[in-house]
């Protein structure tokens, strides 16, 4: 069994652990959010990132992917960690201010201005919908498309996926969702709907990433909600 | 010719390859790398097979098609063995005098030989020529001997004998503890030392092992993979053999990108001729090493050249990159312990095999062995490839190697290690290259591209240019790569339109530093390398951008403004012709204006004026 010391605080703990598991048994609080335990690691939003190594030789790794190996010395809140963790998280707010789960983040690490302009971007891409529709639903129907800038979650082509049951996991457990799919509420609320799996759907936004068709939500509420989804001018242009 | 089954059968053969070839038997070896084909290399060829013909010499001059010389500036370039003679800039209406004087004493053609740009002397062979006589070509050389699609050719060189050496007098062991000894380091841009990376290899467990060859090689302006594999793939094939005899090897890879459709040919030729031979396939030269290889091409994506992505792209998944540990030659392809290396690192082994650690190691400097193969482009007299022992200063690279800097202007910095490589300033000029050395200063050793810029290049520019590439070329797959290279550019766009704050300067920095650190490939580790090292050392620059809203090399066209002198303009509507959004004014033999609100600060104007009355502000 590996033997590792996380923080000064030896531990042994069994093979194939990942460092991120090793210290939250220690209840070492590590942000993540493409992070699950039920799926596989994917190491994409680099927020688990900790201080491997003896000082001066060390390395910042995401503590996801990471074993735990024999003799690792790992550092999970040196200053170095901190101020990486607190620039990202800059950097993500900047990219999804309206996120509540990005917002609490942020606030717990002291985030208090954001130097960048807002964008108001839907997916952060942490890959957690892809992979739980792949791993825990055994479905696939949905994946990553295009590349650097141009990269998102989709299913082949647009279309609906012949192999999607229509299950809502990827909403469920999307870190963002509060405002991914707009509901049909005003701009200022969070909608939230996804959590007792009623989300609102594709038919009132084109550019919503819901994957449910017909969705229960949005025929529940029927025509009524079409004059409250409404893009706003300022929404359009960030889009663009 | 029927397989050969044992090392005796591989030496005949070898011997007789070499005894076929009179050494005295005139050859032209025409150079075809990209730059001399380019600048007309194929109508050389053609003319001169053309005058062979008709003086009758068909059968006593041999006419080659060689890989890439390297000295691209003075293309087409060529040899005329067994003299080494050296032609540069060769047109197909020099072929008959070239031909005559082959057959007519042997004289060289005065006109064609290197003419050195200060003395006027000429130099006779490829060692006179100031260009290649610094240099140290122990993976090039052979290149302008050698046709590359003739395993015969590589053959009377010394090709293979690495590895008949290899097969009959070492263990696996020890040729792991040649590459060990020798101090190579991989040289496609991490500097990994590469006897390190084979030792982890063979005690991982687990069959089978695979051996990729990198070749995707997506810098821009680096053509040195690609020139290897066109010029003498066997040297690359050669190495990667030898590999799969010292790791275990049963199957390798080599990736190239699919825009390099001449090494792809070249490479599949040599396949395809080692097969034939048995130097591919079950029992190899009558050993019980069975190794086969195959040609997989990528699709042109910069991030394929890191080794997860490349292997992810391989198997035929998204091209993106994995977190390590576990590294690949723990779980690699298809999930076996798989080492990959660069082509250079690959054509390196039989060299070393063949003249011993020790000769390798005695190149180079402490901690960085051997020779580096740089594309040596932009601002610089003699554009090439050129291939120079570890610790040569960038003062002999520039000044001696590259003969400086065109029309006279100065140095203002150097860029090496490819798009995410760090700009060097012209203060560090004596700084040795090598891989402590270029990290130090914030660059690195990349693949090796050498891009030279003079003072008229605006460093802001330059990051933003590199930042536009590197964001397009991000796979996208984790946040502060995606993300923090878009935002760096979006605030350098903003620095060199004038609409920066001396508040965006620190807040590049942190990107910047954030970038580096937290990114989870080597793509965006050395992503923000331009924009800090062009801080660090250029700051001033920036500063004119931000608090001046100026351009001081007069590049960013939003802090520019073209003016033309009236005491200088003689009226000759030379400008006003070229002039494409009409902004300039005036009738002809009267002075000019132009119209600023029309001006789209093309640079038009400032080309053709000759009594040089458009002015920059």
């Amino acid at each position: 069994m590996p033997k590792l010391t996380i923080n000064g605080i030896e531990l042994e703990v069994e093979r194939g652990t990942s460092v991120l598991e090793a210290a939250q048994f220690l209840g070492l609080p590590i942000p993540t959010l493409c992070h699950d335990d039920g799926l596989t690691p994917y190491g994409a939003c680099r927020l688990c990132l900790v201080e491997v190594g003896r000082p001066p030789r060390t390395k910042l790794q995401s503590a996801c992917t990471l074993p735990a190996d024999d003799g690792l010395i790992v550092q999970t809140h040196s200053a170095r960690v901190e101020r990486a963790r607190h620039l990202l998280l800059e950097l993500y707010v900047a990219t999804c201010p309206q996120s509540k789960t990005i917002q609490d983040l942020a606030s717990r690490y002291g985030v208090a201005q954001v130097r960048l302009a807002p964008e108001f971007e839907d997916c952060i891409q942490c890959g957690k919908c892809v992979r739980m529709c792949r791993e825990q639903m055994m479905a696939g129907a949905i994946g990553f498309a295009f590349r650097g800038p141009r990269r998102k979650v989709m299913s082949p082509f647009s279309w609906q996926s012949d192999v999607c049951r229509q299950c809502g996991a990827c909403l469920y457990i999307c870190p963002v969702v509060e405002l991914r799919c707009h509901g049909g509420q005003p701009e200022t609320t969070l909608c939230s709907g996804c959590l007792n799996f009623a989300p609102a759907c594709l038919t009132y936004h084109d550019h919503a990433m819901c994957f449910l068709d017909p969705c229960v939500a949005c025929e529940l509420a029927g025509p009524l909600r079409q004059d409250l989804v409404q893009p706003t001018p300022q929404r359009e242009a960030t889009r663009k | 010719m029927p397989k050969l089954q044992s090392l005796a059968e591989f030496e005949q053969w070898r011997v007789a390859c070499r005894a076929q070839r009179d050494p005295d038997r005139p050859c032209l070896a025409v150079c075809a790398g990209s730059g001399c084909t380019a600048a007309g290399a194929p109508d050389v060829l053609a003319a001169l097979r053309k005058a062979v013909t008709r003086a009758g010499l068909e059968g006593s001059v041999d006419i080659k098609s060689c890989g890439c010389h390297g000295f691209c500036e003075r293309g087409p370039v060529m040899l005329v063995w067994p003299e080494g003679t050296f032609y540069n800039r060769v047109a197909a209406r020099d072929a008959g005098d070239i031909v005559a004087n082959v057959s007519n004493g042997r004289r060289p053609v005065e006109r064609l030989l290197y003419q050195d740009p200060i003395t006027g002397a000429r130099a006779l062979r490829e060692d006179d020529v100031p260009f290649y006589a610094r240099q140290q070509r122990i993976l090039f050389g052979n290149n302008g001997k050698i046709d590359p699609t003739a395993i015969e050719d590589y053959l009377s060189v010394g090709g293979y004998t690495a590895l008949a050496r290899v097969l009959s007098q070492m263990t696996p062991e020890e040729v792991v503890d040649e590459v060990k000894r020798s101090g190579l380091r991989g040289r496609g841009g991490a500097g990994f030392p590469t006897g390190q990376k084979w030792e982890v290899m063979r005690q991982q467990p687990g069959t089978p092992k695979y051996l990729i060859c990198n070749a995707d090689e997506g810098d821009p302006g680096a053509f040195m993979d690609r020139s290897l594999l066109e010029g003498n793939p066997h040297s690359v094939l050669e190495g990667m053999i030898i590999g799969a005899f010292a790791l275990g090897a049963s199957e390798g890879y080599i990736y190239v990108r699919a825009e390099y459709p001449l090494a792809v040919k070249h490479f599949r030729i040599a396949i395809a001729q080692a097969e034939e031979h048995g130097l591919l396939g079950q029992n190899i030269l009558g050993s019980c090493l069975n190794f086969r290889v195959h040609l997989v091409q990528g699709a042109g994506a910069f991030v394929c050249g890191e080794e997860t992505a490349l292997i992810a792209s391989v198997e035929g998944r998204v091209g993106e990159p994995q977190q390590r540990p576990p590294y690949p030659a723990q779980r690699g392809l298809w999930g076996k312990p798989t080492v990959i290396n660069n082509v250079k690192t690959w054509a390196s082994v039989p060299v070393i095999i063949n003249r011993g650690a020790d000769w390798y190691a005695a190149i180079g400097t402490a901690g960085s062995k051997g020779t580096m193969v740089f594309s040596l482009v932009g601002k610089i007299n003699n554009t090439g490839l050129v291939e120079v022992p570890m610790g040569i200063t960038l003062r002999e690279m520039i000044y001696e190697i590259g003969g400086g800097i065109p029309g006279g202007k100065e140095l203002k910095a150097v860029q090496i290690g490819g798009p995410s490589g760090g700009c060097i300033p012209a203060s560090l000029i004596d700084l040795p290259i090598d891989y402590e050395a270029l990290t130090e200063a914030g660059s690195m050793m990349g693949s090796g591209g050498m891009v030279v810029m003079d003072e008229s290049t605006c460093m802001v520019d330059v990051a933003r240019y590199f930042m536009e590439f590197l964001e397009e070329e991000s796979c996208g797959k984790c946040f502060p790569c995606r993300k923090g290279t878009q935002r760096l550019r979006e605030i350098l766009t903003r620095i060199s339109q004038g609409k920066g704050t001396e508040e965006d300067l620190s807040l590049l920095e942190d990107l910047g530093w954030v970038v580096r650190e937290t990114s989870l490939c080597g793509l965006g580790q050395t992503a923000p390398n331009p924009v800090l090292t062009t801080l660090r050392y250029f700051r001033d620059e920036y500063l004119a951008h931000v608090r001046e809203k100026r351009c001081p090399a007069k590049v960013c066209r939003e802090l520019i403004t073209y003016e033309i002198e009236p005491t200088l303009c003689d009226g000759c509507h030379a400008c006003v012709r070229v002039c494409a959004s009409d902004a300039i004014l005036g009738e002809k033999d009267q002075v000019h204006t132009i119209d600023g609100a029309k001006c789209i600060k093309c640079g038009a104007c400032l080309e053709v004026c000759q009594p040089k009355a458009v002015l920059v502000h």
